[in-house]
């Protein structure tokens, strides 16, 4: 009782003031990050077709924010799924392409792309990195 | 008297510029300024001299090029031509922040500059321009990759001068930020010349994609010797909102009419800053003084042109070779 009361205060105190920042995000992938999948499994079109895109609950690195070729862990239809990241909003470094969208490849357990096909471009220093995703570079056909 | 205590000079006691007598180092005054602070502030800052003192102390050869130096005093060039070039390479002017400007730094980014274009044609381009790319990337089968698109955005000084190229592959957005000058570039190609009405055209962004979709095959579209280069009047519809910015506030011309509530435009009228145009002083800081440009485009003025006459020698041989 006591939270919402403190709830409504506060939504009172911040609508009066608009003291919230309207400055454009760091487009961080990080936990509860939407994203988009980019390869032909059905469970990725099912989420698309639902309205409910995939969440992202768990990054697989030390800095708990995903970047190119990361792995992470994602909600999607009520399920836990890996994947790959292989596209970001952010603001990248020159000659590493930006994309419109947050990009990422499911895989299963043992690193197998559940997708047979992948329906964006992939960057082409995912080649030069180190990583498991081999498999998906493979589907891979075009590269920018 | 050793040099890191920092004492003030004697001065009467009773004089109207109240300097006080201090034998002892200065300890932290009512202002908090402790000694260091002090001495940080005496030390000259970086290097924003005039560009004679700078020639007076050097003794380098790098400063005092007689070469340069008398090609550049005999350049015959009307201020039109210098102007053009001005707009055609805006990288080789020096930045205009007058608190960061070195002036060694400009002059020697600027000889890396011309030895990089003996190397590669940088050609002409404008924000508007559709544009490619060829990039050495060791892990493409051909050792290169290639990109093609619509140039959104083109900033920075010297070195680190840079383009945005936007296209749509296979329904999705890309873009990729070009270094003019990075030496991993292979070839840079102006596949269409022309100019839009906008300074910039991240706007593209939230506008449908056919307006940033450009085939990868595109051909060349050459332009006849001489002619200005033309100016695109399209007007973009762009998408609703939300945008990534507020784009009824940035005064775009390229742009059809939003379609935003009433509410949208008094807001941007309330927050533009119309008077800005007739502040001399911010002007005077923004930019760099005629002068000191035209100095600047003469030395690149005489460079490139020496550049081309290298590189027309270079294809006379190659035919020779033939």
């Amino acid at each position: 009782m006591a939270g919402s009361v403190w709830r409504s205060w506060y939504v009172q105190k911040v609508l009066a003031r608009q003291s919230f920042s309207t400055t454009q995000c760091l487009q961080e992938l990080r936990k509860l990050a939407r994203v988009r999948v980019v390869d032909n499994s059905a469970l990725g079109r099912a989420a698309v077709a639902i309205g409910k895109p995939a969440r992202i609950i768990h990054v697989y690195n030390k800095r708990e924010v995903g970047y190119l070729g990361d792995k992470v862990l994602l909600a999607i239809k009520g399920q836990k799924k890996h994947a790959y990241i292989v596209g970001l909003k952010q603001k990248q470094k020159p000659n590493i392409p930006r994309f419109d969208s947050n990009n990422v490849v499911l895989v299963e357990e043992n690193g197998t792309p559940v997708g047979t096909r992948l329906t964006a471009p992939i960057p082409s220093v995912l080649r030069n990195k180190e990583g498991d995703f081999t498999k998906i570079l493979s589907l891979a056909t075009r590269f920018v | 008297m050793s040099s890191d205590t920092v004492t003030f000079t004697t001065a009467p006691a009773c004089s109207i510029g109240a300097l006080y007598i201090h034998t002892k180092p200065i300890t932290p005054d009512v202002y908090g300024n402790t000694k260091a602070r002090r001495a940080r502030e005496l030390r000259p800052r970086r290097n924003y001299l005039l560009n004679e003192d700078v020639e007076k102390q050097r003794r380098s050869l790098l400063q005092r090029n007689p070469e340069v130096e008398s090609s550049v005093a005999d350049v015959e060039a009307s201020s039109d031509l210098l102007q053009n070039l001005r707009e055609k390479m805006p990288e080789f002017m020096p930045r205009p922040d007058i608190l960061s400007r070195d002036r060694i730094l400009e002059k020697l980014e600027r000889q890396d500059m011309y030895r990089r274009r003996e190397v590669i044609n940088i050609p002409e381009f404008f924000v508007g321009s559709i544009m490619a790319v060829t990039v050495a990337d060791k892990s493409a089968p051909g050792k290169q990759r290639r990109f093609v698109g619509i140039c959104i955005y083109r900033e920075g000084q010297g070195l680190s001068a840079n383009f945005i190229l936007r296209n749509v592959i296979d329904g999705q957005g890309v873009e990729i930020r070009f270094e003019l000058y990075n030496p991993t570039l292979l070839k840079i190609e102006t596949l269409k010349l022309e100019k839009r009405l906008d300074d910039q055209l991240m706007y593209l962004r939230d506008a449908p994609q056919e307006y940033s979709t450009v085939p990868f095959d595109f051909e060349p579209v050459p332009l006849p010797k001489g002619a200005a280069v033309p100016l695109n009047p399209l007007k973009v519809k762009l998408n609703r909102r939300p945008w990534h910015e507020r784009w009824e506030r940035m005064n775009l011309k390229g742009v059809e009419d939003l379609g935003l509530p009433e509410r949208f435009y008094k807001r941007a009228q309330e927050l533009a800053k119309p008077w800005e145009r007739f502040d001399l002083m911010k002007q005077y800081r923004s930019t760099i003084d005629d002068d000191e440009a035209q100095t600047v485009m003469k030395e690149v003025y005489a460079k490139t042109k020496n550049i081309q006459s290298l590189r027309r020698q270079q294809r006379t041989q190659k035919q020779k070779e033939k």
